[in-house]
């Protein structure tokens, strides 16, 4: 068995290269595509080819110079509109560090795909222009930022070589901003003033800007922490899969296979199985091929227990000591991602964790107004792109922690049985933290970054 | 005042943090097993090449100390590589798995397929793969694509749902949120699944040298006789190559992927170790496919063009 300091020792060594997921987004002209482009380009993760064929179509249409957004719009319907219309993932890596980019579009119809890009990342990129300045589009990002409970925002005022490298335009935008996001509970906001067009504060610190001393862009996101909120959670582990072998090498083993989805998990630890609530406790922990004592979300494993007790697909594990409740009420915000509308009294299926039960939507109690977060009763309905609370009946319980304490245990979706469509995207418990414990310090002068 | 609240961040939070490539194939399992726990009949497509070798790695130790709980599939253009081949049937008898194949040839023989012009059989499989699913009704269909590959396969969701025609609607996708996938479809409807979504081809080779994979021959230096055709370094071979205009020469060459011989390039490489691998990956200035792939350049949009018939 490995031990403890071994395995600790081991990925120290490798902490260099972790993996950060972030999502970009910034209304239509603000710029998202030349920031992606630039990020891509600058940190020399575009090859030769892929530049090659940029090249070769804006010649084609006659443009003079590469349009970096045709490295990133990648269907056809796509490059004939010039616009983005779906998610796609970009891939760059720096000595520091692996990103997958969720490249999310801007557009007002398109929430659901932020909502999409905001689920696993870790961070989200809110694109604004200094021009403009917060506007509408800005809040509904942060607000969606914030109802995805995406650790780490940062706030890119874009052109600012059109506004004359301002301090005080980027530090009223930054103000305005930081103090709307906090409001809604997003624990962390950085404000970058940049041009993506120029080069400024994107890869290399500006020359424009001498008054900024903060990190550039990449500088941020090669150094923000991952995962740490996963591991300080209560464990959970969702059981997806019975590995029996019944061979003659292994008669008797019988593992839980699984990826905890938050906390840590300890061989010797008395556990509960939801929602049977029958205990155990962990006899060991077999980490893909090799055994270990202790292992972390967001680690695949495949636990064995002390006792042989009835586990299935679908099934909780959890300390005993911090076990969640299961209920058959669930209220939750929902993003509604499908195009056919959710009504009250609707059948659904819901789908959390490994577990998918029958549910009948039983009240709409309100649609958000993302703009000025105002609540509209009683909607009766949600459609495409829709934010709003849902209460949902279950016909089974459900093991489930409030989205605010697990991303991963906290979210479900609602499925629609007749043809499997994927209607809404569903967080439990309050839709916005509370504003932060630690408030600005209002009387400290100038800007600290 | 400071636009920093909450939290003051120090790299060193982590002790428990996961090194790219565990957080990668931790994520790669978790998709494995979600298939064998949800579907019927799924299927790996498997061509021995490095993806495809990497996901059966993954399968194995995703199920361990069980069997992999899934057939193989390869299609096979009749155009392959004799090393890759025999390395397919070596690995299938090794592990004990049980391997399906789709020949182009069979459907060429029988006139359900044409031969196109250019010789190349790579478009040519999707008649014959998307016939096997059916037939054999397989559910989900596990694929090595990787998003890093091709733009249109950026678009690509880990789930992917396929019609009863096999084909892709990138514009009628399940939106993908958290880990949770949505694998339901109707009877005659397939998921095609794609657990190294998120890897690069970098990722690839450091994960094949950290788990000591072992990869068929020709993915490393070896001299062999070549000859240029759209600028690529094409294998002699039965499948129609040269053309009497196209002179044979010996060169020091490696793959950077395995495909079909007649539209599969060869890269100049001394590179005869996967550390000498690695380190040639991480200074090309060319992608993979951009390098090895003549397919992929008959226009901007032919991958999405393949896709959208059902090719994988």
């Amino acid at each position: 068995m490995t031990s403890t300091t071994d395995q600790v020792a081991h990925l120290a060594d490798l902490a260099a290269t972790t993996l950060l997921r972030f999502a970009t987004a910034g209304s239509v002209d603000d710029g998202k595509s030349t920031l992606v482009g630039r990020l891509l380009h600058d940190s020399k993760s575009v090859l030769t080819d892929q530049m090659e064929a940029v090249e070769a179509v804006s010649a084609q249409r006659g443009q003079d110079a590469p349009d970096l957004a045709l490295l990133t719009d990648g269907l056809r319907a796509e490059r004939e509109q010039g616009i983005t219309i779906d998610v796609a993932y970009r891939y760059f890596a720096t000595a520091r560090r692996r990103f997958i980019l969720a490249d999310t579009p801007g557009h007002v119809q398109y929430t659901r795909n932020m909502v999409t890009g905001a689920s696993t990342a870790d961070l989200a990129v809110v694109l604004v222009d200094a021009r403009n300045g917060v506007i509408e589009q800005t809040r509904r990002h942060a607000a969606v930022a914030a109802l995805l409970r995406v650790p780490h925002v940062v706030l890119a005022v874009n052109k600012m070589d059109l506004v004359g490298y301002q301090e005080s335009v980027f530090a009223a935008i930054a103000e305005e901003f930081t103090a709307y996001a906090s409001d809604l509970g997003v624990p962390e906001i950085t404000a970058i003033p940049i041009s993506a067009l120029a080069g400024d504060n994107v890869v290399d610190a500006s020359a424009n800007m001498d008054w900024y001393g903060g990190p550039t862009v990449l500088e941020h996101l090669e150094t923000v922490p991952v995962s740490h909120d996963l591991t300080a959670c209560p464990a959970r582990f969702p059981v997806q899969y019975v590995i029996r072998p019944q061979s003659a090498e292994h008669p008797d083993y019988r593992g839980y296979a699984g990826q905890i989805a938050s906390g840590v998990l300890r061989v010797g630890e008395a556990v509960t199985v939801l929602p049977s609530g029958r205990t155990s406790v962990i006899e060991g922990i077999d980490a893909l091929g090799e055994s270990v004592d202790i292992a972390w979300a967001p680690q695949s494993v495949t636990l064995r227990l002390k006792d042989d007790i009835d586990i299935s697909r679908g099934d909780l594990i959890a300390p005993s000591a911090n076990a969640p409740a299961t209920t058959q009420d669930v209220e939750a915000t929902v993003c509604h991602v499908a195009d056919q509308p959710l009504a009250v009294g609707a059948r659904v299926l819901i789908k959390h964790t490994t577990r998918t039960v029958k549910a009948i939507v039983k009240e709409i109690p309100s649609r958000l107004t993302l703009d000025d977060l105002s609540q509209h009763p009683n909607p009766g309905q949600l459609v495409a792109n829709d934010i709003g609370r849902v209460v949902v009946r279950t016909a089974e319980p459900l093991a489930l922690d409030a989205y605010a304490d697990s991303r991963r245990t906290g979210s479900f979706l609602l499925i629609d049985p007749a043809d499997g469509t994927t209607l809404a995207a569903g967080m439990a418990g309050e839709s916005f933290a509370s504003k932060a414990d630690t408030t600005v310090q209002a009387d400290e002068e100038g800007w600290d970054f | 005042m400071t636009t920093t609240v909450a939290h003051v961040h120090d790299e060193t939070d982590a002790p428990y943090a996961l090194s790219h490539l565990d957080a990668l194939e931790s994520e790669a399992v978790h998709i494995f097993r979600e298939v064998a726990g949800e579907f019927e009949k799924p299927v790996i497509l498997f061509s021995g090449g490095k993806d495809s070798i990497v996901m059966l790695h993954l399968a194995l130790k995703a199920f361990a100390p069980a069997p992999v709980p899934f057939t193989l599939l390869h299609v096979d253009t009749g155009h392959n590589f004799p090393e890759v081949l025999e390395y397919r049937d070596r690995t299938v008898a090794e592990h004990g798995l049980r391997l399906h194949v789709a020949s182009v040839q069979e459907y060429i023989d029988a006139g359900k397929l044409r031969e196109r012009p250019d010789g190349t059989r790579n478009p040519l499989q999707t008649v014959p793969l998307t016939e096997a699913i059916q037939s054999l009704k397989f559910d989900a269909v596990f694929g090595g694509g990787r998003r890093d590959e091709e733009k249109a396969r950026a678009k690509e969701r880990v789930f992917s749902l396929r019609d009863e025609f096999s084909q892709w609607d990138p514009r009628r996708q399940r939106p993908e949120l958290w880990q949770l996938y949505n694998g339901r479809h109707a009877p005659g409807e397939h998921v095609r699944v794609f657990p190294l979504s998120n890897w690069t081809e970098l990722d690839v080779w450091q994960y094949i040298a950290r788990e000591g994979i072992e990869l068929p021959e020709i993915y490393f230096a070896h001299e062999r006789e070549v000859f240029l055709r759209n600028g690529m370094w094409l294998t002699a071979g039965e499948w129609g190559g040269p053309k009497e205009s196209e002179t044979p020469e010996t060169r020091l060459i490696r793959y950077r992927t395995v495909g079909d011989m007649s539209c599969t390039g060869a890269v100049d490489s001394d590179a005869a170790t996967l550390d000498a691998v690695i380190a040639e990956i991480a200074v090309s200035r060319l992608t993979e496919r951009g390098a090895t792939r003549a397919d992929d350049k008959m226009s901007e949009a032919a991958m999405e063009d393949r896709k959208r018939e059902g090719y994988f």
